[in-house]
């Protein structure tokens, strides 16, 4: 069975996106720490990209001041192997295709394995596109993990079916970020993905306060937050691991 | 294991945000049945013919070939059309089909702004709403552009992101084209992206080359020994090959820009300096470092102003039936102001690349071969930024 699941035992889970290198690598490390912590259940480490199209003005700012820091693929394996000598929560990686594949998916995928990561989340890999990566990850024990859209509709027991690790529900229309209000009709998403697969299922994109994060995770198994974390970031820079800590903890317990 | 589509090759593709896979999915079956519905074409062929002024002039350069003293040169004269560039002719379709398809609002990203003139032309004639995404950089570049979309009652989004050019307003195109579906279909200006665009595109533009054919042979009464584009994303260029692609004593040789020149990091030659990646939708060739890291490219041209390159090319490329060869700013340069002096046509510094090429082409080829260089499009938008690399500043 997939590490992944362990991060949904313990209640609703908490996943934090935290974008690595932003602004340095060791506030990256003491970020992940004081989130786990404060009840992270899984983290999910972005390697920034110089063009991440689905993510908003938040995580794009972030991945700018990442890669002009001066970090790459090769740090944040090294950032990985720090983490993993402490932390045992499921680490997965966001990053867009090319990282990977530039890096050469095999090599990038069995590095992954070595160093515990547990799980690939790549945006701009729909799920007719799996083939340059889904057999090396199964290969290596790596979950390639599955999105689901508000505009999925017939497409959602394809993808549900065939989902491994945990699936990423996307909770609206357009690109990462904060909102005010989540209006998609999650619930009848929620129902066709129960149907068609027992994995567990995170809702993510928009949600920043603790009373969204409750709703969200009351129709599904988590809530995954990255804009609100990354504004701590970019607000506290290097003193950001405390106030991170914080509202983590603020929002894994209203999910208890 | 799924069918991979819109494949050329190894590249090609639709690697995107799983919101927009619907979307996508809409958009190839409606244009499968639209490209074989004969009103559909009717009336496509009237708003090329009627409203775009096509078929575009296929000129014997006379004057060019006699100083050059060696191939006879022929211009197919994209620059004719209305809105001044290639670009219309697949703008007009994509509009029409996005109206049979009930939308109601377009969206582009333009680079040197001649994709996006032609998007706020259709959306004006077609009564829809138009956001065209253009880098920060290029609003500044081609500013006279951004006063044409704005009377055309488009908005005009400046893009700051990045190294705010065309990859940027690409990028930017997308994001908004996942935050906003069910209205909007992405007016996409070159044979790039997810599929189905690059096939849409190269339809939509492949009437070039139909009419070069179709010219050649009434004037020469045989196909031409080289057909010559510039190519950024790639559209005129395809659309200038796809007819010939068949035909393989016909040379096709695009002309990529090298900004500064291919040593140097100042340089948007994809094919050149570039290897293959997944970027926007497609895997193709990219400018990129070790890390697949898209690169900041540059050229004097906004409109070759990319990081890549579409995947029709990339395939033509590896299979060896295309050319793909370098042009710097200077060689651009030159060529442009070579064109308006010998043949009194004023090229836009795209099609200069092209332009540039057959200049060193053509002496080395005998009298009795014939070359064709699509001009792409007109030079005036480009009259002030040419004045500023000559150390002239005037006001637009």
């Amino acid at each position: 069975m997939s590490k992944i699941q362990n991060a949904f035992k313990n209640g609703k889970a908490f996943i934090p996106f935290i974008t690595c290198g932003d602004p340095d690598l060791e506030t990256t490390a003491a970020v992940v720490r004081s989130a786990v912590e404060n009840g992270a259940d899984l983290i999910e480490l972005g390697i920034p990209f110089s063009d991440p199209t689905a993510e908003g003005p938040v995580i794009q700012e972030a991945n700018i001041r990442a890669l002009s820091g001066g970090v790459n693929t090769e740090k944040i394996f090294g950032l990985v192997r720090e983490l993993r000598k402490d932390i045992t929560v499921p680490i997965v990686f966001m990053t867009y295709a090319n990282v990977v594949f530039s890096y050469d998916p095999e090599k990038f995928i069995s590095i992954c394995s070595e160093i515990g990561i547990d799980g690939l989340v790549l945006p701009d890999i729909p799920f007719e596109e799996r083939d340059d990566f889904l057999p090396l990850c199964r290969k290596y024990g790596v979950d390639l993990i599955s999105f689901i859209a508000p505009t999925s509709k017939d497409r959602i027991a394809m993808i549900a079916k065939e989902a491994e690790g945990f699936l990423y529900v996307v909770s609206s229309l357009g690109v990462t970020g904060t909102r005010s209000e989540i209006t998609t009709d999650l619930e009848s998403i929620m129902k066709i993905i129960r149907e068609n697969t027992d994995i567990p299922c995170a809702i993510g994109f928009g949600i920043s306060t603790p009373e969204q994060a409750k709703k969200m995770a009351d129709i599904s198994d988590g809530a995954i937050v990255g804009s609100a974390i990354i504004k701590l970031l970019a607000q506290y820079g290097k003193e950001a691991p405390c106030h991170v800590g914080q509202y983590v903890n603020s929002m894994k317990s209203a999910l208890s | 294991m799924t069918n991979p589509k819109g494949r050329f090759g190894i590249h090609g593709g639709q690697y995107i945000p799983e919101t927009l896979m619907n979307a996508v999915i809409e958009l190839e079956k409606a244009y499968e049945y639209y490209k074989n519905d004969p009103e559909f074409n009717e009336e496509l062929k009237a708003l090329l013919n009627d409203y775009a002024g096509r078929p575009s002039r296929l000129y014997y350069a006379e004057k060019m070939t006699k100083d050059l003293g060696g191939a006879k040169i022929y211009l197919k004269r994209e620059d004719l059309n209305h809105t001044g560039a290639h670009k219309i002719n697949n703008v007009l379709g994509q509009a029409l089909l996005a109206k049979k398809m009930g939308k109601t609002r377009l969206i582009a990203e333009t680079g040197a702004g001649q994709h996006g003139v032609a998007t706020a032309t259709a959306a004006a004639l077609m009564g829809m709403e138009c956001v065209v995404y253009m880098g920060e950089e290029d609003t500044k570049r081609q500013a006279l552009n951004v006063y044409r979309m704005k009377l055309l009652g488009a908005d005009v989004v400046p893009v700051k992101t990045g190294t705010a050019t065309l990859k940027d307003a690409v990028s930017e195109a997308m994001r908004e084209w996942t935050s906003r579906i069910a209205d909007t279909h992405y007016c996409l200006g070159s044979v790039m992206g997810p599929h189905p665009f690059p096939t849409i595109v190269r339809d939509f533009q492949a009437v070039i080359s139909k009419e070069i054919k179709e010219q050649m042979l009434e004037k020469e009464g045989r196909l031409p020994d080289a057909v010559l584009a510039c190519v950024g994303g790639g559209s005129n260029a395809i659309g200038s090959f796809y007819n010939f692609i068949e035909d393989k004593n016909v040379r096709l040789i695009g002309c990529e820009a090298a900004g500064r020149g291919i040593d140097t990091f100042e340089t948007a030659a994809t094919i050149a300096t570039g290897r293959l990646g997944i970027f926007h939708g497609m895997k193709s060739y990219f400018c990129q470092d070790e890390f697949g890291q898209i690169a900041p490219v540059y050229s004097i041209s906004a409109g070759l102003d990319y990081p890549g390159v579409g995947p029709e090319h990339a395939y033509l490329h590896d299979i060896g039936r295309a050319e793909y060869v370098a042009v710097t700013d200077d060689e651009a340069v030159n060529a442009f102001e070579y064109l308006s002096r010998t043949e009194g046509i004023i090229p836009a510094i795209e099609s200069s690349h092209a332009v540039a090429h057959a200049i060193k082409l053509a002496p080395a080829m005998d009298k009795d071969k014939i070359i064709v260089i699509t001009i792409s499009g007109r030079g005036d938008k480009d009259c002030a930024a040419i004045a500023r690399y000559r150390g002239v500043d005037i006001d637009e």
